[in-house]
């Protein structure tokens, strides 16, 4: 089977750079910041596949680049090189462009427009934050919050809209009665419980989640990721899994992405990363898990 | 003296003294016409798109009407045949102020007849009777951004329009909804121009947004103090933003009609007397109010 | 079914100043379709690490594992790339660790059900049946089928460990120590259950810590006896 996703090389540098850039940052030297240019290699030469129906897990404490890989993979963020490849089976049908010459993958999608992107983006994935506020307008109704990618992606009929929000609400086990209140008003878990909702409103291919439970109390976080753990198998959906918590990591992914100082130091079975893990820094990773 | 007694009093010759005072036809230099009627085309060719320009000096303060006025300016002929028009009327200060303006420094015969006009200014109202296509209607327009509701930022808004992100304005509509079971806003009440860009009408009532769609005449807009002027082209669609189970409403003036000329099918203007505290409605639309009580008491 | 050609491991612990282990040397076996091969030797030897080593947990660092599967082929295992070790996983070979992982806010009973719903497409009440079915044979009291396994005793987690495995008939069963914390009747009950198993096809490798039982059940034991130093298993 051939992947969703294609990742190759994919790097990000905050400020100039310079020809040393990239030996003097990375696992080895323990950072990502350039000391000859001041340079910060957030992501390094990153490579890998997403398939369909799988959650991927990518662990690393700060600094190690994962939440810049999320931000370049839902075109928050321009990436400073790299390829993002997307398989013809995505249905891509309304941009038609990106397929060319009968091949089985799209161009280079780092490369459209601001516009083409947003298309990309609305239409196929979602994404769910540590900070509830980066993904919620805080100020709008959870049923508007939900409609506005609804919105986006078309709709205009209101009936329909709360129709599909109460729906997904409901999946994501917020009270109905709830749903023209603004989120600011909800506590943290329900907060998240509203994200994960807008972030399935336009059934995405692909659900990208930064932290979501970091920062929540354990049966919140228990009740989430439970949630998380039984809408990928019903909604079909791929994953990418970004936490600095393995307990997280073996409970969501099949496979996981050890990264450190913007590099992927290793990767495999998320089991066998844990008990079996080949690199230095993953080995001490492992053994520091309480 | 009254208007009409006004209008056909016989002045001597008022362009002399501007012309002779140093100041060009049109009281513009030849290179802020050429600017204005430059983005002007850029405007009709764009229709609903922002067009920014440097806004002159005019010898009205911003806010009063100057985006309209510098397009007038640039844009009249000797020959044009004027009205101007503020709420719907030609009597008030303002209307009656820029009339004479542009008279002075273009020379140009004044007429309070929709009709008979060439080229009407209007601040946030549209003439009740439909202009052809001879007609030109500019209007004053305080805010140019429709969007600027939703997001303060202009860097943002450009954006926005560049990419036609507008779920923004979308959701606002549909919190509208939410809260208060319809869309609540009143004037400037935002159309999709031509397919693509979200535009403000001005603050015209929202009796006037159909008169936009596929008129026959040119619809041009300034904003002054903004800096922008667009435009609404012939035979364009101007559909206001709807949802399918909340349409779009005009305002319903059921059972009442103008105290003096008995028009129903107009946009009204409420009046409550001060006195007696009765309330009676009037054609917002005086010239063409005027119109039907000359014919009906003829 | 499986061949285990000349499979080592060690473990390199870079933090530990790069100490190695030896886990496992030159282990090599055949098992054949329907066949139920057991591992014997002392604690420590390996055991363990072979069954991990199988199912992909731990990466072999030398050897071979030739395995005929139903969807790929003959495959070497330890050399599979991750995405079809997933599906083989998912659809073939299955694993009965020494203790159940567990998933919170997740009954008893839907633990079981799960895996059935996942794989065999059958509907929500067949499998609810075939759950409860398994639960009762492995003498779990029903007032428990709601319950999280969070708070179920040793064996009891034990017992829904294994159901959990068998519930969905996978083609290869590796099984690590299961009857390891279980009562004299529960390992009857289990012993009956991998019978049945295997009179459909199923082919396992076990581990038993109790010889006897080993001899028993299995059709060949192989003797996990190289030499050596520390018999350390990670995880």
């Amino acid at each position: 089977m051939e992947p969703l996703i294609r990742i190759r090389g994919l790097s990000k540098r905050f400020g100039q750079g310079c020809s040393r850039c990239l030996d003097a940052t990375g696992p080895e030297q323990d950072t990502n910041l350039c000391p000859h240019c001041g340079s910060v290699m957030a992501c390094n030469d990153v490579s890998f596949d997403l398939f369909r129906n799988e959650a991927l897990g990518v662990v690393g404490e700060s600094g190690s680049g994962k939440s810049t890989l999320v931000r370049l993979l839902h075109f928050e963020w321009e990436a400073s090189g790299g390829g993002m490849e997307m398989h013809r089976s995505a249905g891509l049908s309304n941009l038609p462009e990106m397929f060319t010459d009968g091949s089985n993958y799209s161009c280079n999608l780092l490369g459209l427009s601001h516009f083409q992107k947003r298309q990309l983006r609305n239409a196929l994935m979602g994404i769910v934050y540590q900070n509830p506020h980066l993904g919620l307008r805080m100020q709008v109704s959870s049923g508007g919050n939900i409609a506005e990618r609804l919105l986006g992606a078309g709709w205009r009929n209101i009936a329909k809209m709360r129709e599909r929000s109460a729906e997904l609400l409901e999946r994501t086990e917020i009270p109905i009665e709830r749903m023209d209140e603004p989120p600011c008003n909800f506590s943290g878990g329900m907060q998240q419980r509203v994200q994960i909702a807008k972030a399935l409103s336009n059934n995405p291919l692909i659900l990208f989640l930064d932290e979501v439970t970091t920062g929540l109390d354990l049966s919140v976080q228990a009740r989430v990721l439970d949630m998380i753990r039984n809408l990928r198998s019903e909604f079909n959906l791929s994953m990418l899994v970004v936490s600095h918590d393995l307990g997280v990591i073996n409970l969501l992914c099949q496979r996981t992405m050890v990264m450190k100082s913007g590099h992927v130091v290793e990767s495999g079975l998320t089991d066998q990363i844990l008990q079996d893990p080949q690199h230095r820094y993953t080995q001490l990773l492992v053994a520091s898990q309480l | 003296m009254l208007m009409h007694e006004w209008l056909q009093k016989d002045d001597e010759p008022r362009s002399d003294a501007a012309q002779s005072a140093g100041y060009p036809f049109g009281f513009m230099d030849e290179g802020a016409k050429k600017e204005i009627r430059r983005s002007i085309l850029k405007a009709v060719a764009i229709p609903g798109y922002q067009v920014p320009y440097g806004s002159r000096e005019m010898p009205i303060a911003r806010g009063w009407g100057t985006g309209g006025l510098q397009i007038t300016l640039s844009m009249v002929k000797p020959d044009d045949i004027l009205k101007v028009i503020d709420q719907g009327c030609d009597d008030s200060v303002n209307a009656v102020n820029i009339k004479k303006f542009v008279a002075t420094v273009a020379s140009v015969a004044i007429t309070t007849d929709t009709r008979a006009a060439t080229l009407i200014q209007t601040r946030h109202r549209i003439p009740e009777e439909r202009m052809n296509d001879q007609q030109i209607l500019v209007l004053q327009v305080p805010y140019p951004e429709a969007l600027r509701e939703v997001e303060p930022s202009e860097m943002e808004t450009r954006r926005m329009h560049a990419e036609a992100d507008y779920s923004r304005m979308w959701l606002y509509l549909y919190e509208d909804i939410v809260k208060y079971g319809e869309i609540t806003i009143s004037y400037r009440y935002p159309v999709t121009v031509n397919g693509r860009y979200i535009t403000d009408p001005s603050p015209i009532p929202r009796w006037d947004v159909p008169k936009l769609h596929m008129a026959d005449t040119l619809f041009l807009f300034g904003a002054g103090r903004e800096k922008r002027i667009y435009a609404i082209p012939p035979h364009t669609s101007v559909e206001p933003l709807e949802f399918e189970d909340h349409k779009f409403r005009t305002e319903n003036f059921f059972g009442k009609a103008c105290a003096r000329c008995g028009a129903t099918d107009t946009f009204l203007d409420e009046v409550i007397d001060n006195a007696g505290g009765g309330r009676s409605f009037f054609c917002s639309d005086s010239g063409y109010c005027d119109k039907r009580s000359q014919a009906w008491n003829h | 079914m499986i061949t285990v050609d000349n499979l080592s491991k060690s473990f390199t612990l870079h933090i530990l100043n790069e100490k190695k282990i030896v886990a496992c040397r030159d282990i090599s076996f055949h098992v054949p379709p329907g066949g139920f091969l057991g591992l014997s030797g002392p604690s420590g030897v390996g055991k363990s690490t072979v069954l991990k080593c199988l199912y992909r947990t731990y990466l072999a660092s030398s050897g071979a594992i030739r395995y005929n599967s139903a969807a790929y082929g003959s495959v070497d295992l330890a050399t599979l790339p991750d995405r079809a070790v997933i599906d083989i996983r998912y659809k073939e070979m299955g694993y009965v660790s020494q203790f159940l992982k567990v998933i919170p806010r997740v009954s008893a009973l839907a633990v079981i059900m799960e895996p059935i719903l996942a794989r065999n497409g059958v509907s929500r009440d067949a499998a609810r049946k075939r759950a409860i079915g398994l639960l009762e044979r492995l003498r779990i009291p029903s007032h428990l089928f709601d319950a999280y396994p969070v708070t179920f005793s040793g064996g009891e987690q034990q017992r829904i460990n294994i159901a959990r495995a068998v519930s969905w008939k996978p083609r290869l069963l590796l099984l690590d120590e299961p009857t390891a914390s279980l009562d004299k009747d529960s390992v009857g009950v289990v012993l009956e259950i991998l019978k049945e198993l295997r009179e459909e096809g199923t082919t396992m490798i076990g581990i038993f810590h109790d010889t006897k039982l080993l001899e028993s059940v299995t059709d060949s034991v192989y003797q996990v006896n190289n030499i050596v130093r520390h018999g350390f298993v990670a995880g």
